[in-house]
Parts: C-alpha cells; sequence; structure tokens
C-alpha cells in the first residue's frame, strides 16, 4: 500500500519554478531518499508533504490524507526531522523531549529514546551547551518522539562527523526494523546508497532518475568509459563512434563493448605509431552516474 | 484517539514550558521584573517620596501602580512580541506547527504565561511600595484594580502577538515594541504626568492609544481621592476594542515560518540559486 502517492506535483516560487512536475509513490515501511544538489528541490517536495507548504498544481496523498489541509490528527501519525535545529535553547535534552512528547498521543520514553540517540549524557544540559551534532541528534529525537507512522528526515546527516553519521544511520535502520517508512533527502550519495531502498535524483525541479542504489542511472549498464591524451595527431578513422576530444587533447570514448574496442582502439594507435598517453579505462562510479544526471558531470 | 492529550492538559504544560524559557532569560527577566522596579525607586528617591502637589497623592503612591503597569505591558507586549517574533526566525515555531499540537493552544499558553508573569510584576510591585514606601491599597476599588489588570493585560497580549504577526524579524520586534511603548508610556502619564500645558495632539495621540486607558484607572484605584469602587467602564470598553481588533488582525496575518529572504534557511538557499 502506497504511503505517500505525488502525482504532477509543482511548485512555483514567484517566477521560479522550484518543482516542475514530480510522481512519486512510497510504499508502507519503505526508506526513500530524495538525493540532489542543494536547490534542487527537495527540499520544497518534503515540506509540500509535511504541510508546511502549499503546492501550485498537482495531487498530493500522504496517509489518506491531503497535508495541505490536514491538520491534528494527521501530524499524530508524522515525525519531521527539520534541517535546522529549532528547539529553545533555555531547556534541556530532557525537557526539550517531555514537552515534545506531550503533544502525541503515542510516545516514545524519554530516557529511551535519549539514550537510542546517543545523548544520554547530556540528559539534563542545556541544548545552548551542545554541540552541532549533538544538535542533530536532538533534532532526531524530537522527530520521533510521537513514535510515527512516516518519518521526513531532511538532510539528517549534514555537518555530522563521520561517527555521529553511522550513529544517525544506526537509528534509521532501527526505524525501519520497526515497519516505519521514511523519506530522506539528502546530498550524500553514500547517504543515499547506504540507507534507501529506493532513490530518486532530482534535479531542477525534476526526477531525472529512479531506482534502487544498484540500478540507478542504468549503472549495470551504463558504458565504460576509455581515455587518453592525443597529441598532434588526428583523430581520423578512430574506430568508435562515440569519441569526443577536449581542447587540451584529452580523446574519451564511451564504449558498451570495452574489450572489442580497446582492442580497435589500440590496433588504430599502433597501425599509426601514435603514442596513447594516460591510457586510462574506467567504469562509472554511482558519483559519476550521479554528477551526470544532475547535469554536472565531465561535460559542464 | 483515546490517548489523545486533553487540551487542558496541553495548555497547562506549554504554560510551565513558556514560563521557564522566561525566566532563563535573562535580558527578558531583567527588563520585565527589574527594570521597572528601578525606575520606580528611582523616582522616589529623586522626586522624595512626598505629597505631589498638583495629584494629591504621594509620588509612591502614583509611580507603584503606574510602573507595575509598565512592567505588565513590558510582561505581554514587548515580551510577547520579541520572544515570538525571534522563535519564528529561529524555526521553533515551524517545528510546533509540524506537531498536532493545535496552534491555538500554542499561542494560548504564551498568552496565558505572559499574563502569569505580569501578575507577579504587579504583585512585586505594590508589595514593595506598600512595605517599604508606604503605598496605602483600598478594599473597595481592589476589584477594578484586578479587572482593569486582566483586560489591559488581554489587550496587551492580543497586540504583543499583532506585532509578532506582522514585522520580518526579532530584531524588528524589539525596534517596533520599543518605539511605540517608550514615547506613549511619557505621554500617557506612565513616567511623568503631562502638564495641562501640554499640546491638545499630545493629549489626542495619548488618548487613542490604549496605554492611557490601562495606567489611568489603574493608577486611579490606588488613590485617596478616588470616590466609590474606581469602575472605568469607558477605559475598560477602549481596551477591549483594541484587543478584539488587535487579535482579529493577528489571526488574519500570523506567520510560522520566517519570511523568504530572512533567517539561514532561505539565505541558504538564495545562495544556492547562484551556484546552480
Amino acid at each position: 500500500m502506497a504511503v505517500i502517492e505525488v502525482q504532477g506535483l509543482v511548485k512555483h516560487y514567484g517566477e521560479v519554478e522550484a518543482v516542475c512536475g514530480v510522481d512519486l509513490s512510497i510504499d508502507a515501511g519503505e526508506v526513500f531518499a530524495l538525493l540532489g544538489p542543494n536547490g534542487a528541490g527537495k527540499s520544497t517536495i518534503v515540506e509540500i508533504l509535511e504541510g508546511h507548504r502549499a503546492k501550485t498544481s498537482g495531487s498530493v496523498s500522504v496517509l489518506g490524507y491531503d497535508p495541505a489541509k490536514a491538520g491534528r490528527s494527521y501530524r499524530e501519525r508524522i515525525g519531521i526531522v527539520l534541517q535546522e535545529t529549532a528547539v529553545e535553547e533555555q531547556l534541556t535534552v530532557k525537557e526539550a523531549i517531555d514537552v515534545y512528547g506531550s503533544m502525541y498521543p503515542k510516545r516514545r520514553k524519554t530516557g529511551e529514546l535519549i539514550e537510542l540517540v546517543g545523548l544520554g549524557e547530556k540528559t539534563d544540559s542545556r541544548i545552548k551547551a551542545l554541540s552541532g551534532g549533538q544538535r542533530r541528534r536532538l533534532e532526531l529525537a524530537l522527530g520521533i518522539v510521537g513514535d510515527p507512522e512516516l518519518v521526513f528526515l531532511d538532510e539528517p546527516t549534514t555537518g555530522f562527523d563521520p561517527s555521529a553519521r553511522r550513529q544517525a544511520w544506526s537509528i534509521v535502520e532501527n526505524l525501519t526494523s520497526l515497519g516505519k517508512t521514511v523519506l530522506l533527502t539528502t546530498h550524500y550519495m553514500d547517504e543515499a546508497q547506504y540507507l534507501a531502498d529506493r532513490v530518486a535524483v532530482i534535479a531542477k525541479g525534476q526526477i531525472v532518475a529512479e531506482g534502487t542504489p544498484d540500478t540507478l542511472g542504468g549503472r549495470e549498464t551504463a558504458s565504460t568509459l576509455i581515455t587518453f591524451q592525443m597529441s598532434g595527431h588526428s583523430i581520423e578513422g578512430l574506430p568508435s563512434n562515440e569519441v569526443t576530444l577536449s581542447e587540451n587533447g584529452r580523446v574519451t570514448v564511451r564504449s558498451m563493448d570495452p574489450t572489442g574496442d580497446l582492442h580497435r582502439i589500440t590496433g588504430w594507435a599502433i597501425e599509426r605509431g601514435v603514442e596513447l598517453a594516460g591510457l586510462s579505462v574506467t567504469r562509472p562510479s554511482l558519483e559519476d552516474i550521479y554528477l551526470e544526471l544532475i547535469g554536472e558531470g565531465t561535460d559542464a | 484517539m483515546p490517548d489523545r492529550p486533553s487540551t487542558f492538559f496541553l495548555l497547562w504544560s506549554q504554560t510551565k514550558y513558556q514560563n521557564k524559557i522566561f525566566f532563563r532569560n535573562p535580558m527578558a527577566a531583567f527588563f520585565t521584573l527589574f527594570f521597572p522596579l528601578m525606575i520606580f525607586v528611582v523616582f522616589s528617591l529623586v522626586f522624595g517620596n512626598q505629597e505631589i502637589g498638583y495629584l494629591g497623592v504621594t509620588t509612591a503612591q502614583y509611580y507603584a501602580p503606574s510602573m507595575a503597569v509598565f512592567a505588565a505591558v513590558s510582561a505581554t507586549y514587548t515580551n510577547l512580541a520579541v520572544t515570538t517574533a525571534y522563535q519564528r526566525d529561529r524555526g521553533i515555531l515551524k517545528r510546533v506547527r509540524g506537531t498536532p499540537l493545535p496552534p491555538a493552544v500554542y499561542l494560548g499558553g504564551k498568552i496565558i504565561s505572559a499574563i502569569m508573569i505580569a501578575a507577579m510584576a504587579v504583585l512585586i510591585m505594590m508589595t514593595i511600595g506598600v512595605v517599604f514606601y508606604g503605598v496605602q491599597v483600598y478594599a473597595s476599588t481592589l476589584a477594578s484594580a484586578a479587572v482593569t489588570f486582566i483586560v489591559g493585560v488581554a489587550s496587551f497580549a492580543a497586540l504583543g502577538l499583532l506585532i509578532a504577526a506582522v514585522v520580518s524579524s526579532g530584531e524588528s520586534a524589539t525596534a517596533v515594541t520599543n518605539a511605540t511603548l517608550l514615547p506613549l508610556s511619557f505621554f500617557s502619564g506612565v513616567f511623568i504626568v503631562p502638564s495641562d500645558d501640554a499640546p491638545a495632539w499630545l493629549d489626542a495621540v495619548a488618548n487613542f492609544f490604549p496605554l492611557k486607558h490601562f495606567v489611568e484607572p489603574f493608577v486611579a484605584a490606588f488613590s485617596p481621592l478616588t470616590v466609590g469602587a474606581g469602575w472605568d467602564w469607558g477605559s475598560l470598553g477602549y481596551m477591549v476594542l483594541w484587543g478584539v481588533i488587535a487579535v482579529v488582525l493577528a489571526i488574519r496575518f500570523f506567520k510560522w515560518e520566517a519570511p523568504v529572504g530572512r533567517g539561514g534557511k532561505s539565505r541558504r538557499r538564495k545562495k544556492d540559486a547562484t551556484v546552480t
């Protein structure tokens, strides 16, 4: 059953089209990542789903509600982890979790939650005194204090050090093991790859690719890149179709048949007595696929 | 939802939480509770605590209630406007909006907390006046003093939220509340009693805004010259009018998020736009 169903979502800010026709369908228990650079429209989509922002057009259904019109009963079932930690600095960790927890019909126990996010030693510290990473972990705790069915995580680990990141990831895994649905936005490839069941890459307000982390952007069938340096020689007659020559003489060949292509290219070079300086053969990493998808790849 | 927390419980827990925040913010606590008290003490020293000829009461008998009103207005109008606007700047209002807490309960908790702090400020001021400065309290006018207080702080709380609703940031809330409260306090007889020679327009300004309609009846309730129970229905009605208009406009214009171009998030968004 789809928990989130979005069709043809459009959002304009004045003249700017932040989201231009996005479709999403996310099932219960799924971890879905919206991956994209800053300003791609991820947060706008999430904020529309959370009910913080009104859409311009399209249809949106979350847990059967229209978030723009939904009220208390919708918000009792969702949890929101904001991009920036926004809590009263004067409160202690425990007080903040207590006061926000008191708003929900179901709630997690304060002590257990504090342990879960690894703030046990900071229980009675003022929020003012917490480090950036500790604040984000508190934010995470506040997002799940109401034991929500659906959790929105807007860039949950931005600014985390590697160990805090691992810890945040294990909390998300813990949520999924409890059957929660998670929608997260991130601009980290590895985060999407590690956490998500499915990933949608978003650029300039549109979904440019969608799939599991392994098949994203046709990665498993993607072309191999053969590159080398040419100086003073024409590349005419190079036995491959997809050849590009950059200004500094770097030649890139996209190949779906790397073994054969490499044989033909080296044969061509030997025939003409040309040295292929810096010859390399690479398969694109997930990062390359991602950069290409969002339009910031090699040709940018 | 059978286990949904009751509105009463939520309102009470919000009120407690707002009180806690206030008392842990030394600046707010100082300016609301201590500053008016300081002015009162200074005035009593400077003018000497003797009968002021044209008022017919002692310095303390006038300034204890007038500075009590100033403290009450600071606690409601200034504090609500400034803290609410700052909370919006920092995304706290947005967070609250994303929880099941009904918005009216959140704002209700803020208002009740502000009124409790105002009541405390008034009690401290009057107690010090009575104990150390010989201020007289009259049983016959206590009821009208209490009603004037309640109507006054409720109206000024509404006005504070209206300011929070229309300003773009915490800084501008501070500027607007100070730029309105301080001059009005001078015109309305909080700090000084305008003489009969004051220009007519000054009188008109004072009469238009609600502060004078709070100070005059409250001070009168502690004046030995007041005859009867001290009810000033005109002033009470006028404050109610201001309060109702403020509530309507505050609801109309209230924003839970800082406007675009303000606050960290939108700044970042702007920067991104130039990158892509």
